[in-house]
C-alpha cells in the first residue's frame, strides 16, 4: 500500500512537472532608458517604442523561437541620465531580473558605462541612439541601431561647407558629455581638412544655462556657421542667447536636436536652422509609414528619431533571437553578430563585422515650427 | 574694447541674479545662524510659480507686458514666501534649540524634498517660461544689449535698494539686526521672535522668487534641478561678501558674476570656472571667514 502511495506521488510530481514546463515560456528583455534627468523626452520615446514593439509581438501570439512560442516581458528601468545609474540599471537587469538582452541606454554618456557592464557579464546590448564610437569599440556583446559620430561629424562638416557655403565655423559644445565632445572634434577635423577654418571652439559643462561669455567670443569671431552638437534641452538657450548677443549667422546641429521639444522650448529662434539625424518622418518608406501611423494612434504624436531607432533595435533583437533558435545570451549575441543586413524604420542597416551599422543620415530643416526633410547623406 | 564692455554686461546680468539669491542666504544666516541649503530650490519654486502665474495671466487678460510682468512677480513672490514660511514652521522651528548641524542637515533634506516633489508633480521635462516681455536688441556701437538684460539689471538694483532700506531704516529691519546681534536679549526686550523670523524667510524667498522670474526671462528653460548650481554659486557669493551682511551678499554676487564670465577669458578652458569659484570659497573660509564686508564676531563662552 505504502509503495503504491509513493508511486502515485512520484507519478504526480512527474506529471505536474511536464504540465508546468510549457508555461515557462517567457523571454525577459530589459530597457535602460533616460526617463528622468536632463533629457526625459528621449527616455519616454524609448519606452513608448519599446512597449509598442513588445505589444505587437505578444498580440501576434508571441515570438517563435526554435519551434516554441514565447511571450516577451519588458522591464523598463530609469537611469536618470546619469552614468553611474545607467551602470547600476544594467547591473540590476542582468543579475536581479536575469534578462536575455538589454536595449538602451540612449545617450552616449550613459551607454558607454552600461556597455562595459554588459560586455563583462556577456549580455547582448543594443543602444538605439548612442552615436559615440566608444560605446561599441572593442566590445563583442554591444551593438547599436544608429550611425556613429565620425560619420555624423563628417556629414555636418560637409553640409556646412557645400550647402551652407561656409568658410568659417564656430563650435560650442558640452565638454562633460561624450557625445557632444566626440562629434565636435570630428566636425573640426573634417571642416579644417576640407579647407574651412574653425574660428572659435568653445566649451561648457552639462547643466549650464548661461553661455554669454562663450557666445560673445563666438560673435566677435564672426563665423559663417555656428555648430551646436548639444541636447535639445540646452540648444534653445544657446540659440536664444546667441541671437540676443547679436549673432545673425546660420546655425547647424546634430541628431541630439531630434525631439520636437526643441521647437516648443526655442520657438521662433529655432526657425530656419539645420541638423543631421537618423530619419525623416515626411519621406518614410511604407514600412516606416505603418510604424508612424501606429505610433501616432497610440501616443498621439509623431515618433522622433529615438522612438524609431528603439523600434528598430527591438525588431533587430527579435530577428536575432529567432535566428539563435533558443533564448540563450551567447546564442543571441552570435546571431546578432551574424546579421549583415536589416531593413528597419530608419532605413537599411548594413553590418560589416562590427556592432556599428552603416546607414545614411538625413538633414532636416526647422521650418514653420516643424521638421522638414532637406537632403539625404549617403555613407 | 566692445568685446570687453559686452563681457562686463554679461557679468553684471549674471551677478544681479546671483545677488537676489545670495540675499536670502545671508538674511537667514544673519538671524538664525543657519545656512539654508534649500534656498536654491526655493528659487526654483519661485520660477515655477512665475511660470504658472504668467501662463494664467496671459490666457485671461490682455494687459500691457509690464503689467503682466509686475503681476507675475507679485503673485510668485507671495506664493514663494508662503512656501518658505511653511518650510520654516514645519522643518526649522521645531529644531531651533537643536544642535546647528541638525538644522543644516534638515535644510539639505528640505532642498532634496523640493526638487523631487517638483519632479514628481511637474514631470522631468524642462518647461518653457512664457515670453512676458518682447525681446529686442539695442546695438550700441558694437555692443549688443537686449531688453531682457536691461530689465534684469534694473529690477534687481531696485529690489536690492528696497531690501537694503527695509533692513536699515524700518522697525522690522532693526528687529532683524537686533536678533542677529543677540537673540536672547532681543526677546527680553519684547521683540516677537517668531514673527520676525517668519518675515525674514518671507522677504528672503520673495526676493529669490523675483530672481527666479528674471532668470526665467533670460534663460527660459525651467526644470526641477535649476536651483542646484545657482544655489551653490549664490552661497559662495554670500560667503565671499560676508555671510550675514546684506550689502556683502550683493558685492559677493557681482564678484561671482565676473568670475563666471571672465575665467574662460583668462584661463585656457571654461571648465576652470567652478574650480575658480570653489577655490575662492575655500580661500575665504581659511583666511577671511567673515568675508569682505563681514565684521568679526567674538565667540561668547
Amino acid at each position: 500500500m505504502r509503495r503504491l502511495v509513493l508511486l502515485a506521488a512520484v507519478v504526480c510530481v512527474a506529471l505536474s512537472a511536464t504540465a508546468c514546463a510549457p508555461r515557462i515560456q517567457e523571454i525577459k528583455i530589459g530597457c535602460n532608458a533616460e526617463l528622468t534627468g536632463s533629457i526625459p523626452v528621449v527616455g519616454q520615446s524609448c519606452r513608448n517604442a519599446a512597449s509598442m514593439a513588445v505589444d505587437e509581438i505578444n498580440k501576434a501570439g508571441g515570438l517563435e523561437v526554435g519551434g516554441r512560442k514565447y511571450t516577451i516581458s519588458l522591464l523598463v528601468e530609469d537611469n536618470e541620465d546619469k552614468a553611474e545609474s545607467a551602470a547600476a540599471v544594467a547591473q540590476k537587469l542582468i543579475n536581479q531580473n536575469q534578462v536575455l538582452a538589454i536595449v538602451g541606454p540612449n545617450a552616449s554618456r550613459n551607454a558607454i558605462p552600461a556597455a562595459s557592464i554588459c560586455e563583462s557579464a556577456k549580455v547582448p546590448m543594443i543602444s538605439p541612439w548612442s552615436t559615440n564610437p566608444k560605446t561599441t569599440d572593442g566590445k563583442k556583446y554591444v551593438f547599436r541601431a544608429c550611425f556613429i559620430d565620425d560619420f555624423q561629424g563628417v556629414v555636418t562638416a560637409k553640409f556646412a561647407l557645400n550647402n551652407l557655403q561656409a568658410k568659417t565655423a564656430a563650435v560650442l559644445y558640452d565638454v562633460g558629455s561624450e557625445y557632444n565632445k566626440g562629434i565636435a572634434e570630428v566636425f573640426k577635423k573634417t571642416f579644417e581638412a576640407s579647407g574651412g577654418k574653425v574660428v572659435a571652439f568653445e566649451t561648457y559643462t552639462t547643466g549650464d544655462k548661461d553661455f554669454s561669455s562663450q557666445l560673445t567670443r563666438i560673435k566677435d569671431a564672426a563665423p559663417d556657421v555656428l555648430f551646436l552638437p548639444n541636447y535639445y534641452s540646452e540648444v534653445p538657450l544657446q540659440v536664444q542667447q546667441a541671437h540676443r548677443l547679436g549673432y545673425k549667422g546660420k546655425i547647424l546641429g546634430s541628431d541630439s536636436w531630434g525631439s520636437p521639444e526643441i521647437i516648443k522650448l526655442g520657438g521662433a529662434d529655432m526657425e530656419g536652422h539645420y541638423f543631421s539625424t537618423h530619419y525623416a518622418p515626411d519621406i518614410a518608406t511604407p514600412a516606416a509609414q505603418s510604424f508612424i501611423k501606429a505610433y501616432k494612434e497610440k501616443y498621439n504624436g509623431v515618433p522622433d528619431d529615438v522612438a524609431a531607432l528603439t523600434y528598430d533595435s527591438f525588431m533587430l533583437l527579435f530577428q536575432a533571437i529567432k535566428a539563435a533558435g533558443k533564448p540563450d545570451r551567447q546564442a543571441v549575441r552570435d546571431a546578432l553578430a551574424g546579421v549583415t543586413r536589416f531593413e528597419g524604420v530608419t532605413g537599411v542597416l548594413e553590418f560589416k563585422g562590427t556592432g556599428d551599422p552603416v546607414k545614411s543620415a538625413v538633414i532636416l530643416q526647422i521650418k514653420d515650427g516643424n521638421f522638414k526633410y532637406f537632403e539625404t547623406a549617403k555613407p | 574694447m566692445a568685446h570687453l564692455v559686452q563681457q562686463v554686461l554679461n557679468a553684471v546680468q549674471l551677478g544681479s541674479v546671483y545677488a537676489l539669491i545670495a540675499l536670502g542666504y545671508t538674511m537667514v544666516y544673519g538671524i538664525l545662524r543657519l545656512i539654508n541649503f534649500a534656498h536654491g530650490d526655493i528659487f526654483m519654486a519661485g520660477a515655477y510659480f512665475g511660470l504658472f502665474a504668467a501662463g494664467f495671466l496671459q490666457s485671461r487678460i490682455q494687459a500691457p507686458s509690464w503689467v503682466t510682468l509686475a503681476l507675475t512677480m507679485v503673485a510668485s513672490m507671495i506664493a514663494t514666501s508662503g512656501l518658505a514660511v511653511l518650510i520654516e514652521r514645519v522643518a526649522y522651528k521645531p529644531l531651533r534649540n537643536a544642535p546647528r548641524v541638525s538644522l543644516v542637515i534638515t535644510a539639505l533634506g528640505t532642498g532634496l524634498f523640493l526638487e523631487n516633489f517638483t519632479l514628481a508633480t511637474m514631470g522631468a521635462e524642462p518647461r518653457k517660461m512664457p515670453e512676458i516681455v518682447r525681446v529686442s536688441n539695442l546695438d550700441l556701437g558694437g555692443v549688443t544689449v537686449s531688453t531682457v538684460q536691461l530689465l534684469i539689471i534694473l529690477v534687481s538694483l531696485l529690489l536690492m535698494i528696497v531690501l537694503d532700506t527695509i533692513v536699515r531704516k524700518t522697525m522690522t529691519g532693526m528687529a532683524m539686526r537686533a536678533i542677529s546681534f543677540d537673540k536672547a536679549v532681543t526677546q527680553l526686550m519684547g521683540v516677537p521672535l517668531d514673527r520676525i523670523i517668519s518675515l525674514t524667510f518671507a522677504i528672503g524667498s520673495s526676493v529669490a522668487a523675483a530672481g527666479g522670474i528674471l532668470y526665467g526671462l533670460a534663460y527660459p528653460v525651467i526644470d526641477p534641478y535649476m536651483g542646484i548650481r545657482i544655489g551653490w554659486w549664490a552661497f559662495i557669493a554670500a560667503v565671499v561678501g560676508g555671510i550675514g551682511n546684506v550689502r556683502g551678499a550683493m558685492v559677493g554676487a557681482y564678484i561671482l558674476g565676473f568670475v563666471e564670465i571672465f575665467t574662460p577669458l583668462i584661463l585656457p578652458s571654461f571648465t576652470y570656472r567652478d574650480f575658480v569659484a570653489f577655490s575662492l570659497l575655500l580661500l575665504f573660509l581659511v583666511f577671511k571667514p567673515t568675508g569682505i564686508l563681514g565684521r568679526p564676531t567674538a565667540q561668547k563662552v
